[in-house]
C-alpha cells in the first residue's frame, strides 16, 4: 500500500512522516516519531490514555487519524513543561499525589490542559466533566480532581 | 473528598517514632516521570522491523481440534510467521511448577482441545498489526464441540464432563489424598448441636476483570550475545522470566527481563500472558516482536478474578458468642490451574476471619469449569470470603440482638488466640479499628465495648489447640467419599507441621544500631500466655485527639467465649504429617 | 417511591506477605565514589509505590538522606532475584531485605570512615543529612562523601550491601490444615452510608469511614493513596464490576469500558480513613502493607448498609438495580433497618 506523507508540528517542533491511509495518530506518535507518553489502553476511544490537543482540543488519538492532522498542532503531555519547569496541572499532580502507576496521567493532564485553556476557574463539576472520558484504576480520581482544581488558578495555569 | 488521619496515641509504646525518613510523606521517586510522561512502560521502546504477533483464539468454550490449517495465513501479506503448539519447545505447564506446586496442565497453544472460549491456538507474525488481524481471518480451525460445564458445583457433580484430563474429577488434588483441603478445629457438629441457633447462606462472588489502564504486553528482542532483550509487564520479573526460560526450552541466562514499571496489575500481570509467545516469536523471526493484547482480549480473556462460591454456617448463642463455623467453598478456577490452588490455601488459612471461634471447619474445593482460567486478583483467597463472613456477621449479630460493632468486639480475636490452622495470633488490632471507626462513624458504642483490648482477654484457654475430629471425606478418585465420614478425634494440643523459623526483624524497633545485623531466627511455638508487648522507647508525639476509647483501662470482659475442652499435654504425631512437596498436591511431574 | 438511606459496616483483618512463605526476596546496594547509592532490585512497581517505599528503608537504614539514594527496579541482569509484587509482600519481604542489605553496606562505611577518624566504628553515628560523627562528640566528623571517596580511592573497600529475606516454606496437613501460613496480620474497620432509590434500585454510597491498622506506615502520602484508590476499587466491584454478569454463564461479557461498569470522578464517595500502627516484629521497621485488603471491607460493608437501608440481602455480587428490585418485590416491600449513631465526626 502506498504511504502518504504527513507533516505536523508535535509540542513546537515540525515533524513529518509517511503513514498508511488508515493509520491512527496514536500509531505515529508512538511507533513513527518515537513519542510514547500518548498510551495504548483500548484503541476504541473509551479510556483516554491516548488524549492529546490538535490545535488545542484534545482527542483521541486512537481513534483520529494521522492524514487529517496535516499542518496541525498535535501537542502531547510531553510539551506541557515549560523547558525544566513544570506546568502547574504536573506541580499540582506532584503535590497531590494524583498519580500511582502514572498509566493514565498523561492522558488526564492533557485533557486537564485543554479545560483550563478555556476556563482558569472551572467547577468541581466540570472537572469531573473534562476528565469523564479517562479511566484510571488506581487512585479513585480524588486527588486527580483534587489537583486539577488545585492548578486552575495558579499562576501559569492556562499557558498553552 | 478524601481525609486521612494518624492515631499516633495508639500503641504509641510499641513504636519509635523518632525516624529519619520512614513514616514522612515523601514525593515518590516516579512521579517526576509519571507526570512529564517520561515513565517508560514496556511498550515504550522503539525498534526497527518489529514485528506483531495477534492470536487465533478458540470460539468454542470446549471443542476437540479436529484440524488446523494455516497455509493461507502463512501466504497473506506481511506475514513472517505462523506459529501452533507444535513449535512450542514445551507447550504444557503450570505457574507454580517454578515452585513445586501442582501439575503441568495448560499449553501456550492449544494442540487437541481448546478448553474455554478465547484459548489460544494459533499465533500470527507480521509487519504490521493491521496484516496480523487480517491473516488471523485465513486460518482454519476445524472443532468437534463437546459438552461444557460452566458451574463449579455441577463440575464435581457425577458425569459432568472432564474439563482438564490433567485433572479428571475436575478439581485441584490436594496432598495426593484428597479433592479439597480441608481445616479442622474442635469438633464443629458438637458446636452446633450446641448452639442456640444455627444458620447457613450462600454466598457467590462474581468474576471481575483486573482492568488496568495498560492491557499485558511484551516486547522481545534478539540482543547482541544470542540473548533476548524482553521488555515486560510481568508483575514478577523471575517469574516471568523462569516460566518463559521453561516454555521456549531457553537457559535464563539467555533471556534478559526489562521491566519493574507497571501500568496497574492488580494481579492480573501475575500469569505470563504474553511473555513465551512474544519470546518463542523473536527466536523463530530474528525479528523483535511485539505481543499486546487489546481491550477486548483483555477483558474477556485475560484471565479474571476468580468467583467464589461460599457456604457460612454458624452455631450462635443468645448471647452473642460463636461457637462454631463451617464453610464450604468453592473456587472457580476455569479450564487450568493458574494460581487457584494457592488461593484455597490462603482462604483456608484466613478462615475464620479476623474471630475466635471455639470450633471451626472448612473445605476449600476448586474446581475446573469450561471458563476463561481465573487468577490472582487484589485479595486473593481472601476478599470474596471476607465479603460472606462480613455479610453473615452482620445476619448473625442481627439473630442475637446485638449491635454489629458490638458483635465483632464480642467474637474478635486477641493477642494469643489459637486460629484454626494452629498458630497463635499476635500483634492483633480489630477490636481497636472497630473502636476507632465507631468513634469517627459516630455509631455510639457502650461503655463496655469500649473499654475492650486487643492485649486482653486472649490466649489462656482460648489459646489452646482443642481436640479435633478429624474425617477422610473426599478422597481422589472416590466421589462416593464425599459424603462419608470416617472419623478420628486427634487430642488436644496435637500439632503436625514443624513450627517454622521465622526472622524476626526487630521491626517494632529502629535496627540502625546494628549495621551489619542479618535476620535472627528463632523458633516460634504457639503462645500459652499473651505475648509481653515488646520494649518500647518513648514516643514524642503527643495526641491532639480525644483520649481513644482503647486507652480507658481495661473493663470487665465481655462474655467470655465458651472454652475448649480442657487441653491435654501437646502431643508431637507424626501420623499425617506431610514431606516439603505434599502442600502443593500431587509432586510435579 | 423513595430514596432510603442506611449504615453497615464490616470488620477485617489481611495476612500480609505471601502465603506459606518460601518466597525470597533479594536486594543489592552500592555507593558511587561520592557515597550516593543505588538500590538494584527485580521487584515491581506496579503504581503501589515500591520505588520509593524501598528508597525510604534504604535511606533510613543507611542513616543518609533520601535525595542520595535512587532505587531501580528494571532489570533481571542488575537486579538480584525477588518473587515478585503481589500478595501484600512487597513492602514486608523487599523491605527486609532491603534493610539487610543497607545495614551491610552501612557497616563498611562506618569502618571506612573510623579509618579516616582513627576511632571505633562501633562509636560512629550518622546524622541522616549526609555526616558522620563520633557519638557525643559532634566535632569529629566526616562527611559520608568523604568517606566513599577514601573507601573508593584510598582504602580500596567496597561500600556495598546484599540482602536476603526469606520466609521459609510451611507445608500444610492434609487432615487438619495446620500450617505456618503468614507472620503478620493487618485490620480494618470500615462503615459504609448508602442510599438505595426503591424505584430505580440504585445505590449511592453517600460516604465512608474507616479505621486502618497497617503496622508503621512507611509513606504516609502513599497509604492514603492505596487506601482511597482501594475504597473506589471496594465500591465498584460491589456495585458494579463483572465480565459475566449472568455468572455462571459466559454470555453478555463486556468488551470495553462502555460495557465494563466502574463509577467515573462524578461518583466519588467521600471518605474519611484513620490509620493505626502496631508495628509487627517481622515487618521493615514495623510494616505491614495495605495494598490488598484496601478495597476488602467495602464490599459487605456496603451490602449490609443496603440491608439497613431497604430490608434485603443481596448474597451474589455485584449488587446491581435488577437484584436490589427484585428483593425488594420478593420480600413485600422496603422494610428499613434501624438507625445506626448520628452525622459523622468529620467535616
Amino acid at each position: 500500500m502506498a504511504k502518504t506523507p504527513v507533516q505536523f508540528r508535535l509540542n513546537g517542533s515540525d515533524r513529518a512522516a509517511f503513514v498508511d491511509a488508515p493509520e491512527t495518530l496514536l500509531n505515529t506518535l508512538r511507533r513513527g516519531l518515537g513519542e510514547f507518553a500518548p498510551k495504548y489502553g483500548c484503541g476504541q476511544g473509551t479510556c483516554g490514555v491516548c488524549t492529546v490537543l490538535v490545535d488545542g482540543e484534545p482527542v483521541l488519538s486512537c481513534l483520529t487519524l494521522s492524514v487529517a492532522c496535516e499542518g496541525r498542532h498535535v501537542e502531547t503531555a510531553s510539551g506541557l513543561a515549560d523547558g525544566p519547569e513544570l506546568h502547574p496541572l504536573q506541580a499540582a499532580f506532584m503535590d497531590h499525589f494524583a498519580a500511582q502507576c502514572g498509566f493514565c496521567t498523561p492522558g488526564m493532564l492533557t485533557a486537564a490542559r485543554a479545560l483550563l485553556a478555556k476556563n482558569l476557574s472551572p467547577t468541581r463539576d466540570e472537572v469531573i466533566e473534562a476528565i469523564s472520558g479517562n479511566i484510571c484504576r488506581c487512585t479513585g480520581y480524588e486527588p486527580i480532581v483534587t489537583a486539577i482544581l488545585a492548578a486552575a488558578n495558579a499562576p501559569g495555569a492556562r499557558r498553552a | 473528598m478524601a481525609t486521612m488521619e494518624m492515631r499516633k496515641d495508639l500503641f504509641a509504646d510499641e513504636r519509635d517514632d523518632n525516624l529519619n525518613v520512614v513514616g514522612k510523606g515523601l514525593q515518590r521517586q516516579d512521579m517526576p516521570g509519571h507526570v512529564t510522561g517520561r515513565t517508560r512502560y514496556f511498550d515504550d521502546h522503539g525498534f526497527e522491523g518489529l514485528l506483531h504477533l495477534k492470536i487465533v483464539r478458540s470460539p468454542h468454550a470446549h471443542a476437540r481440534i479436529r484440524s488446523i490449517d494455516v497455509s493461507a495465513a502463512e501466504r497473506a501479506p506481511g506475514v513472517k510467521r505462523v506459529l501452533r503448539g507444535a513449535d512450542v519447545p514445551v507447550n504444557k505447564n503450570t505457574l507454580l511448577s517454578l515452585i513445586n506446586f501442582g501439575k503441568d496442565d495448560e499449553p501456550s497453544l492449544a494442540v487437541d482441545k481448546v478448553r474455554y472460549k478465547g484459548e489460544p491456538v494459533v499465533a500470527i507474525i507480521a509487519e504490521s498489526e493491521a496484516q496480523a488481524l487480517a491473516a488471523r481471518k485465513l486460518v482454519r480451525i476445524d472443532y468437534d464441540p463437546l459438552p461444557t460445564v460452566f458451574d463449579v458445583e455441577e463440575a464435581l457433580a457425577p458425569g459432568a464432563p472432564t474439563v482438564n484430563e490433567t485433572y479428571p474429577g475436575n478439581y485441584f488434588e490436594y496432598h495426593e489424598r484428597f479433592d479439597h483441603q480441608k481445616l479442622r478445629f474442635g469438633d464443629v457438629e458438637r458446636g452446633f448441636a450446641s448452639a442456640d441457633i444455627v444458620m447457613e447462606h450462600r454466598y457467590q462472588m462474581s468474576p471481575i476483570e483486573h482492568a488496568p489502564t495498560e492491557t499485558n504486553g511484551t516486547i522481545a528482542a534478539p540482543d547482541q550475545n544470542g540473548r533476548y532483550l524482553v521488555h515486560s509487564c510481568a508483575q514478577g520479573l523471575f517469574f516471568s522470566l523462569d516460566t518463559t526460560a521453561k516454555i521456549v526450552g531457553l537457559p535464563s541466562n539467555m533471556l534478559h527481563f526489562v521491566g519493574g514499571t507497571v501500568g496497574g496489575g492488580f494481579g492480573g500481570k501475575v500469569d505470563s500472558l504474553t511473555e513465551p509467545l512474544a519470546v518463542l516469536g523473536a527466536m523463530m523471526t530474528g525479528k523483535p516482536v511485539r505481543f499486546v493484547l487489546d481491550r477486548e482480549e483483555e477483558m474477556l480473556y485475560g484471565s479474571p478474578r476468580g468467583a467464589e462460591r461460599i457456604y457460612v454456617k454458624d452455631g450462635l448463642m443468645r448471647d452473642g458468642r460463636i461457637v462454631a463455623r463451617y464453610i464450604r467453598s468453592y473456587f472457580d478456577a476455569g479450564a487450568y490451574t493458574r494460581l487457584s490452588s494457592y488461593a484455597a490455601i490462603k482462604c483456608t488459612a484466613h478462615v475464620p476471619g479476623p474471630y475466635w471461634i471455639p470450633n471451626v471447619a472448612s473445605d476449600i474445593h476448586v474446581a475446573y469449569t469450561n471458563r476463561c482460567p481465573s487468577t490472582a486478583m487484589r485479595g486473593f483467597g481472601v476478599t470474596a470470603v471476607d465479603f460472606a463472613l462480613e455479610v453473615q456477621m452482620d445476619r448473625l449479630a442481627e439473630a442475637a440482638n446485638m449491635d454489629p460493632m458490638e458483635f465483632r468486639i464480642l467474637n474478635a480475636y486477641r493477642d494469643g488466640d489459637m486460629k484454626p490452622h494452629r498458630r497463635a495470633a499476635k500483634n492483633t488490632a480489630l477490636i481497636e479499628c472497630v473502636q476507632v471507626a465507631a468513634e469517627t462513624a459516630n455509631w455510639p458504642l457502650s461503655e463496655q465495648a469500649r473499654r475492650q483490648t486487643s492485649h486482653t482477654g486472649g490466649a489462656g484457654e482460648r489459646g489452646q489447640v482443642p481436640a479435633t475430629v478429624i474425617d477422610t471425606k473426599g478422597q481422589i478418585g472416590r466421589p462416593d467419599t464425599r459424603a462419608g465420614t470416617a472419623t478420628q478425634t486427634l487430642p488436644a494440643g496435637t500439632m503436625r507441621i514443624p513450627l517454622s523459623k521465622q526472622p524476626v526483624m526487630d521491626g517494632s524497633r529502629d535496627g540502625r544500631a546494628a549495621p551489619t545485623q542479618v535476620p535472627r531466627y528463632e523458633q516460634v511455638s504457639p503462645a500459652i500466655t499473651p505475648p509481653a508487648p515488646p520494649p518500647y522507647t518513648s514516643s514524642p508525639y503527643q495526641s491532639t485527639t480525644s483520649p481513644p476509647a482503647s486507652q480507658l483501662p481495661p473493663g470487665p470482659p465481655m462474655p467470655a467465649p465458651v472454652p475448649p475442652p480442657a487441653p491435654a499435654a501437646p502431643t508431637q504425631t507424626q501420623h499425617g504429617a506431610v514431606r516439603f512437596s505434599s502442600v502443593f498436591g500431587t509432586r510435579r511431574r | 417511591m423513595a430514596r432510603h438511606e442506611g449504615r453497615g459496616m464490616a470488620s477485617v483483618n489481611y495476612p500480609i506477605g505471601m502465603n506459606l512463605g518460601g518466597d525470597p526476596s533479594q536486594a543489592l546496594i552500592h555507593s558511587n565514589p561520592e557515597g550516593k547509592f543505588t538500590v538494584a532490585l527485580s521487584a515491581i512497581d506496579l503504581g503501589q509505590g515500591m520505588k520509593q517505599v524501598s528508597r525510604q528503608i534504604a535511606a533510613e537504614t543507611l542513616g543518609v538522606p533520601v535525595e542520595d539514594v535512587f532505587v531501580d527496579t528494571a532489570d533481571s541482569d542488575t537486579g538480584p532475584h525477588d518473587m515478585g509484587s503481589f500478595a501484600s509482600r512487597g513492602t514486608h519481604r523487599m523491605g527486609n531485605a532491603i534493610i539487610v542489605a543497607a545495614r551491610e553496606a552501612r557497616g563498611v562505611l562506618l569502618e571506612a570512615a573510623a579509618e579516616e577518624l582513627e576511632v571505633n566504628a562501633a562509636d560512629l553515628v550518622t546524622d541522616g543529612r549526609g555526616n558522620i560523627h563520633v557519638r557525643g562528640a559532634p566535632s569529629k566528623t566526616i562527611t559520608v562523601k568523604a568517606t566513599a571517596q577514601a573507601a573508593q580511592f584510598k582504602q580500596g573497600k567496597t561500600i556495598a550491601g546484599r540482602g536476603i529475606f526469606l520466609i521459609p516454606l510451611s507445608a500444610v496437613d492434609a487432615e487438619t490444615g495446620e500450617m505456618n501460613p503468614n507472620t503478620a496480620f493487618a485490620h480494618a474497620c470500615l462503615v459504609a452510608d448508602v442510599s438505595v432509590d426503591d424505584e430505580t434500585g440504585e445505590v449511592e454510597v453517600l460516604r465512608m469511614t474507616s479505621a486502618y491498622e497497617l503496622g508503621r506506615v512507611i509513606n504516609p502520602r502513599m497509604v492514603e493513596q492505596q487506601l482511597v484508590g482501594g475504597a473506589w476499587m471496594g465500591i465498584s466491584h460491589a456495585l458494579y464490576e463483572t465480565p459475566e454478569p449472568y455468572y455462571p454463564s459466559i454470555e453478555h461479557g463486556p468488551r470495553d469500558f462502555n460495557e465494563y461498569l466502574m463509577p467515573g470522578p462524578g461518583e466519588i464517595a467521600p471518605y474519611h480513613v484513620t490509620v493505626l500502627e502496631r508495628p509487627a516484629p517481622d515487618g521493615p521497621f514495623g510494616g505491614k502493607g495495605p495494598g490488598e485488603m484496601c478495597a476488602n471491607p467495602v464490599l459487605p460493608a456496603v451490602a449490609n448498609a443496603v440491608y439497613n437501608a431497604v430490608g434485603v440481602r443481596v448474597d451474589e455480587l455485584p449488587i446491581t438495580p435488577e437484584k436490589i428490585l427484585r428483593a425488594i418485590r420478593a420480600n413485600g416491600g422496603v422494610k428499613p433497618g434501624p438507625r445506626r449513631g448520628g452525622p459523622v465526626n468529620w467535616r
